[in-house]
């Protein structure tokens, strides 16, 4: 399910929800796609589209920071149950 | 018998509208003669079509002759690179071209819905002139009928075309060998996505541009530099995808390619994301795919990256015995995994 | 494309590999819920990478496989309508279903358009005021936002001719009733990464509490499903369940405020029927009292056709991973994608096209 393709912003064209949009650019591709669930991100942003429909801002300093852990990785020192950003314990 | 004097009033048809095709454009009389005449003769005059007979007289050829038809059904009627007009006349140009031969002359059905504005006509007339000034062929015959609304959609093309064999066909998908390489001769899926991204309903700004254009020109340079072709097909419907799996059923062989040097331009690259499409399987137009000996890769890309149409010809994969499927692809992980073979035409998909 | 290639990353990924390899001392038996997972696992090739650690089982969360066979025979009945205009996303039409699919009907002269988003149905009901158009609103949370969007721009543009066939499907209570089945053999979850996007991932909480099941919430890259899968048979290895965010430049524990916010305005949960799987108590969406103006289902009447399903498709099964689309004995025989006797022959993503896919070579199939 739920195809979804990260696409840059590069131009807002209308701010009011239900009609908000901005013209997304996806490799060599433009298209206009509804920002009503994503009103505030800027332009240069990265935002996640799925049927027409921006559903999530890329976080750039997130990604960079996953990728840091993931280049690090290193069999012999990995801990077993090393749970990154677990959000429950077990009980 | 005197001549009726204006006066009396005499039950003169309505003129009929002249800036779309009706029906009794089709019927055979003065609106038919009138059509052709001055719409469609103009377009593309030559001598063998100014004769206006019931057939062309051809001169004699030296060598073998070959021929091919298609029907050419696309809607819309224009999109970005092309229209229906440029793609009949290239679709029909390529056959005969993978086949070895030099296209020399066409014939032009037209199968046109009642409505069509007369401007639209004249764009595709004066667009299929172009593409056979381009690809060296001139449109010797012809037939124009007009349909009741409904009964077709807008236009409809068939052409059908003779050529000089210049060069034996090329053996064919059953000489293919391993070790063989597979040339593909420029950025796939490009006529596909253009009209694709025209449609109703999947409008895209930017869209790819088709690839439609003629490969005369490009089988010719690989016929001067003497390079052994094992087998050439233009990738039309169903795309790279759809000649390799027909390539590897006919010679028993495994082809492989791989994903990361297949050519594909950024805007087709982005439309096919979105659309959860997979590029090796969207038509092109005016791209073939080559299969030739090893030793020979280097002369036939550097033969086809001397023409424009071919100017971005890569290697794309090769011919093994046959493994684990027919058509095989490697990818990021660097394992092959057959290429999947879809129904029908690719569909844009949520999931 | 940014946040696309460098996720493709041969290097990164048999890294990966590798280490998965080397951490499983059993094999262990992972879902992934989602469809889009399935195909990127299938695609590159790693599901076959990591037979000898983890044996996936491609779950229900593909629309067109449990897309209920009553919404999609009254699209059929819709698209037949002189007055209708079916929009529909492409992969809906070529599911079969009682009778026939979409694309028969659209061959018999039916109306069905294809749309890349229900707005752009929203449009052409605009631009078409002489026609009804309907919408058929299938998919999970993800695709939700979109069609609430289409329901509240129809309503301001004031079109009485655009109507949504909702036939909407929730992932949480379908993962519930795959875990109260007694012979589960689901050890771990990779979470649909999209899903979470829109919907959050707190809710999986309780039920990673109850089951004592991994939860990770995962993309769709191949990195992105190989760091999903690691993190799962690190917690399995370790003895530990708990749910992980993998996806985490995209999805955030609470889910899209303002998505959430929109769909809750138009939609509340409602039993579903789930093709091959029954009715799920809460697993679905419907319009709420004040939007049924839009609801296909009252704009039109039903035709008092019978739902006709195969009664040996055993495609119930396959969705809960009771079986393995082989072990079925009309797979590839009886049942191709040609003539498919249930929906997961049908999609790329469904589980048995996508094992069919692989019959030249079953010995590489992670049975």
């Amino acid at each position: 399910m739920c195809l979804a393709v990260p696409g840059k912003v590069v131009e807002w064209r209308e701010r009011e929800p239900p009609f908000a949009s901005a013209l997304v650019e996806f490799g060599g591709v433009q298209r206009s796609v509804n920002m009503a669930c994503m009103t505030d991100v800027d332009l240069g942003d990265y935002v996640l589209v799925h049927a027409g429909i921006a559903i999530s801002r890329i976080d750039p300093d997130e990604a960079a920071r996953v990728w840091a852990t993931l280049e690090q990785i290193d069999l012999d020192e990995m801990e077993i149950g090393d749970r990154g950003d677990t959000v429950v314990d077990e009980e | 018998m005197s001549v009726p004097s204006k006066s009396i009033a005499c039950p003169v048809p309505a003129s009929p509208r002249d800036d779309c095709v009706t029906l009794a454009h089709g019927e055979g009389g003065r609106l038919t003669h009138r059509l052709i005449s001055e719409r469609i003769l103009p377009a593309m005059a030559n001598e063998f079509l100014d004769d206006l007979g019931d057939a062309a007289s051809l001169p004699r050829c030296e060598g073998p002759l070959a021929m091919s038809t298609d029907s050419f059904v696309v809607s819309p009627l224009f999109f970005p690179g092309g229209d229906i007009g440029s793609l009949a006349v290239h679709g029909t140009v390529n056959d005969l071209a993978v086949s070895g031969a030099r296209p020399l002359w066409i014939s032009l059905g037209l199968i046109i819905e009642e409505g069509l504005p007369i401007a639209t006509l004249e764009r595709v007339l004066s667009s299929i002139a172009k593409a056979a000034r381009r690809s060296g062929v001139r449109v010797v015959t012809g037939d124009t009928k007009v349909v009741p609304r409904g009964a077709a959609d807008k236009l409809f093309i068939n052409t059908a075309g003779i050529g000089e064999k210049i060069t034996p066909s090329p053996p064919g998908p059953t000489a293919l060998e391993p070790g063989d390489e597979i040339i593909v001769t420029g950025p796939i899926g490009r006529h596909g996505m253009a009209v694709m991204a025209s449609r109703e309903g999947l409008e895209f700004e930017s869209p790819p541009t088709s690839d439609s254009a003629p490969l005369v020109d490009a089988v010719e340079k690989l016929r001067e530099a003497g390079v052994p072709i094992r087998a050439m097909r233009d990738a039309t419907r169903g795309g790279l995808a759809a000649v390799l799996q027909e390539w590897a059923e006919a010679s028993q062989m495994t082809l492989s390619i791989d994903e990361e040097r297949l050519p594909v331009t950024p805007e087709v690259r982005g439309l096919c994301e979105v659309l959860g499409i997979d590029a090796v399987h969207v038509a092109n137009e005016g791209t073939m795919v080559v299969a030739v000996p090893r030793g020979s890769t280097g002369d036939a890309l550097r033969a086809l990256q001397s023409v424009a149409e071919t100017a971005h010809a890569k290697c794309i994969g090769e011919v093994g015995p046959r493994s684990l499927a027919a058509v095989v692809v490697r990818r990021a992980l660097g394992r092959q995994v057959p290429l999947d073979e879809p129904l029908g035409a690719p569909l844009p998909r949520i999931c | 494309m940014r946040y696309v290639d460098e996720y493709r990353q041969p290097e990164l990924c048999q890294k990966l590999i590798a280490e998965i390899l080397q951490l499983a001392t059993r094999r262990w038996t992972i879902m992934e819920v989602c469809g889009g997972q399935t195909h990127g696992l299938l695609r590159y090739g790693i599901d076959i990478e990591l037979k000898e650690a983890v044996r996936l089982i491609h779950g229900p969360g593909c629309p067109v496989c449990v897309t209920s066979l009553e919404s999609i025979d009254f699209a059929t009945q819709l698209a037949r309508r002189p007055d209708v205009v079916l929009a529909s996303f492409g992969d809906m039409l070529r599911v079969p279903g009682s009778r026939e699919n979409l694309l028969q009907v659209r061959a018999d002269g039916g109306n069905v358009q294809i749309v890349y988003s229900p707005l752009d149905a929203v449009d052409f009901a605009a631009s078409h005021p002489e026609q009804q158009v309907v919408f058929f609103a299938v998919g999970f949370e993800t695709t939700t936002p979109a069609t609430a969007l289409a329901v509240h721009q129809a309503a301001q543009r004031g079109l009485d001719n655009f109507s949504l066939l909702v036939s909407h499907v929730r992932v949480l209570p379908a993962m519930e009733m795959l875990m109260a089945s007694k012979d589960s053999s689901v050890q771990g979850f990779l979470g649909a990464g999209h899903v979470c996007t829109v919907a959050g991932y707190q809710c999986y909480k309780e039920f990673v509490r109850e089951h004592r099941v991994p939860v990770v919430v995962t993309g769709f890259e191949p990195v992105d499903l190989l760091s999903g899968i690691l993190e799962c048979v690190r917690q399995l290895e370790g003895g530990e369940a708990a749910v992980c965010n993998r996806y985490s430049r995209s999805a955030l524990a609470e889910g899209n405020r303002q998505a959430l916010d929109i769909v809750d305005d138009v939609y509340e949960i409602c039993d579903q029927a789930w093709r091959g799987l029954g009715t799920i108590p809460d697993g679905g969406l419907q319009l709420r009292e004040q939007w049924t103006r839009f609801d296909a289902t009252k704009r039109f009447t039903q035709l008092d056709l019978p739902v006709i399903e195969s009664t040996q498709c055993r495609s119930g099964d396959v969705l809960t991973g009771h079986i393995k689309p082989v072990e079925c004995e009309f797979f590839s025989s009886t049942c191709t994608p040609e003539s498919p006797m249930g929906a997961p022959m049908v999609s790329a993503e469904g589980a048995c096209a996508a094992y069919h896919r692989y019959a030249g070579d079953l010995s590489q199939q992670t049975v």
